[in-house]
């Protein structure tokens, strides 16, 4: 039922949206907390004394030894409780400190992140929103253009969705780097230069960026163009389309209309399947050796670097809870539905 | 079921996807019992390319990338089966459950199910596999089903919530059936394509998870798959030493079988969603 909404109680009723969105989303952190904090405990054996001997190869005096060893006891707070430890954990957390990486002693664990955090950043970001633009631009053309772009392209989108972002790198570094020479084999930047915001330098990372970039977004457009094309055959088969149609409406303005509520359900739908993407698409990295998260995540998964391991996946974790968060905002304001079941949700 | 089956005979995508998985099947099944050597037996050099004797040649330790891709395919299949197998009985038991009894218990199920749609299953996966004590082929495909349901949860909660409604459910009701009995005998029959469809994809989404934990060398110690082939022609460079029989093979494997997989899956929405039907 569809009510007269006065300004400033939708205004309101949009902060309550919010605000239970927030709360919401608080809980599901604490509940990633837990599994992040308490799953690498689980590792059989004493990993501290194994990291220690490992981080102190080669003759090095028990004394130091036994320093390192406490040090580790300490920051983990193995020799508190569980339920202390999880306090420590996040009070640590709080003021910014992941512990110390095992395999890159001392450098501390936030300081490794934060070096690699823009590369991935950069890389990830611009290639899914463009991904997901051309490929519901893609879409909705073939689900209007019947024939000839709807056979073609849909087995195409199909074939490129089935295919793994670092797969289909794989197959990019070996033809246009390896066999053609195109473009670099590997890395983020030519390793001769220093990082600097050089045009030498932005030259050298644009060329590095380009396989990288183009693995994700072609796997992207597939999986996108495959949703758009169903959602908009959902929607020029409803009435309103009938309508429009027999009114005589061009098909530039159907089209339109269509496209805007068929796109709705693919933002939420990309948001909440950011979680299986991500994976992939930082995997992606560890083939051209790109120096951002999915890199650091393998180098530390090779090196039982645990607390290395437990940043990354924290860090993975914040980004997709906080771009779902963002998404909800969003929707809430471009959707009224939403905010109309927020206002029954408030009547009943 | 039966009748399922035959209706799902007359899409020409899900029959050529069948046709396509059922080869991959096949290679998987009967390779291996047809190739005498182990995949990890050193028969050759260092990157022999292919030839008669050798036709897929070898990788780095000279291992036979056929009969590796055999096996491979092999295991990523074992891997997804029971690996979807799980995921869709979990999420169908939650799903209809939450959406048949409503309430306090659909609110804390939902609850449940969207949690672990947020956190990135990536995420557990990795945190789970690295403290595992073993990392076999079971295991894996258990923590991968495990961590894979809330995306069958979501769909059969919805499906079965517009159906408990039916007069038919409301008959099963009055007569006095339990839960558990019209779940079973009154809703699932009718939602079954839903849920086969499911399963079809959760297999793909399995087989691609594995190769991603693999590309992570958290793959499986004890056996080789289509992603631990992957990895290591990465490791030992096999792309940059030109050796594309190395990786293209396992590449081109596993993106033909979520293709069919997905394909299927494609022809069976268009067969039992009249709405996907053009006009």
């Amino acid at each position: 039922m569809l009510r007269t909404l006065n300004p400033g109680s939708t205004l309101r009723r949009f902060a309550s949206y919010i605000g239970k969105r927030f709360g919401w989303y608080l809980l599901t952190l604490v509940f990633a907390l837990v599994l992040n904090f308490y799953l690498p405990r689980l590792v059989p054996g004493d990993p501290i004394s194994q990291i220690v001997s490992q981080i102190a190869t080669g003759g090095v005096e028990s004394e130091t030894m036994q320093r390192l060893y406490d040090t580790y006891v300490e920051e983990f707070g193995l020799d508190k409780s569980l339920p202390a430890q999880f306090l420590s954990y996040v009070g640590m957390l709080f003021r910014g400190n992941l512990g110390t990486s095992f395999s890159q002693y001392p450098k501390p664990v936030t300081r490794i992140l934060a070096d690699a955090l823009p590369w991935s950043f950069a890389l990830q970001l611009p290639a899914l929103v463009v991904g997901w633009i051309v490929g519901n631009v893609l879409g909705a053309v073939a689900a209007y253009r019947k024939r000839v772009f709807d056979h073609v392209l849909f087995p195409l989108s199909l074939f490129l969705n089935s295919i793994p972002h670092y797969a289909l790198g794989i197959l990019l570094l070996y033809f246009l780097a390896v066999a053609l020479d195109l473009f670099p084999v590997a890395g983020g930047y030519d390793q001769a230069l220093t990082v600097s915001f050089s045009a030498r330098f932005i030259g050298s990372a644009a060329y590095h960026y380009v396989l990288p970039f183009a693995s994700i977004v072609l796997v992207t457009v597939g999986g996108q163009a495959i949703g758009m094309r169903e959602m908009s055959i959902y929607e020029l088969n409803s009435d309103y389309v009938l309508y429009c149609r027999s009114l005589g409406l061009g098909s530039g303005k159907i089209i339109r209309y269509v496209f805007k509520n068929a796109v709705l359900p693919q933002i939420t739908g990309f948001a909440t399947s950011l979680g299986m993407v991500v994976g992939g698409s930082l995997v992606t990295e560890i083939v051209f050796s790109y120096p951002g998260i999915g890199q650091v995540l393998f180098t530390a998964i090779r090196q039982s670097d645990y607390p290395l391991i437990q940043g990354c996946t924290l860090l993975i974790t914040l980004a997709v809870l906080g771009a779902n968060f963002l998404m909800d905002i969003s929707y809430g304001l471009i959707d009224p539905r939403i905010r109309a079941a927020e206002v029954e949700e408030a009547a009943t | 079921m039966i009748d399922l089956l035959k209706r799902v005979w007359t899409s020409p995508k899900a029959r050529s996807g069948c046709v396509v998985f059922a080869c991959v099947l096949a290679f998987g099944l009967l390779g291996p019992l047809c190739l005498e050597a182990e995949p990890t037996d050193m028969v050759g050099e260092l990157y022999e390319p292919p030839s008669a004797t050798r036709w897929l040649g070898t990788d780095n330790f000279g291992r036979d990338i056929f009969t590796q891709l055999a096996h491979g395919t092999r295991t990523s299949l074992q891997v997804g089966l029971l690996a979807g197998l799980i995921a869709t009985l979990i999420g169908t038991a939650m799903g209809s459950v939450a959406g048949y009894k409503g309430g306090l218990l659909d609110a804390v199920l939902n609850s449940v199910t969207n949690l672990f749609l947020v956190i990135p299953p990536f995420v557990v996966l990795i945190l789970l596999s690295i403290s595992l004590r073993t990392r076999s082929v079971a295991v894996l495909a258990v923590i991968i089903g495990v961590t894979s349901w809330p995306w069958v949860s979501r769909s059969v909660r919805a499906q079965v919530y517009s159906l408990k409604t039916r007069r038919h459910v409301d008959i099963a009701r009055i007569s006095g059936f339990g839960t558990f009995a019209i779940i079973v005998r009154e809703i699932l029959p009718y939602i079954l394509s839903y849920i086969v469809m499911a399963f079809v994809l959760q297999v793909a989404s399995g087989i691609l998870t594995e190769a991603t934990l693999s590309m992570l060398r958290l793959g499986p110690y004890n056996a080789v798959s289509l992603g631990t082939m992957m990895s290591w022609a990465l490791m030992f460079e096999a792309v940059r030493a030109h050796a594309w029989w190395a990786f293209i093979p396992p590449v081109l494997l596993i993106a033909v079988i979520t293709f069919s997989l997905k394909y299927i899956n494609s022809g069976m929405d268009e067969v039992f969603n009249p709405r996907l039907r053009r006009t």
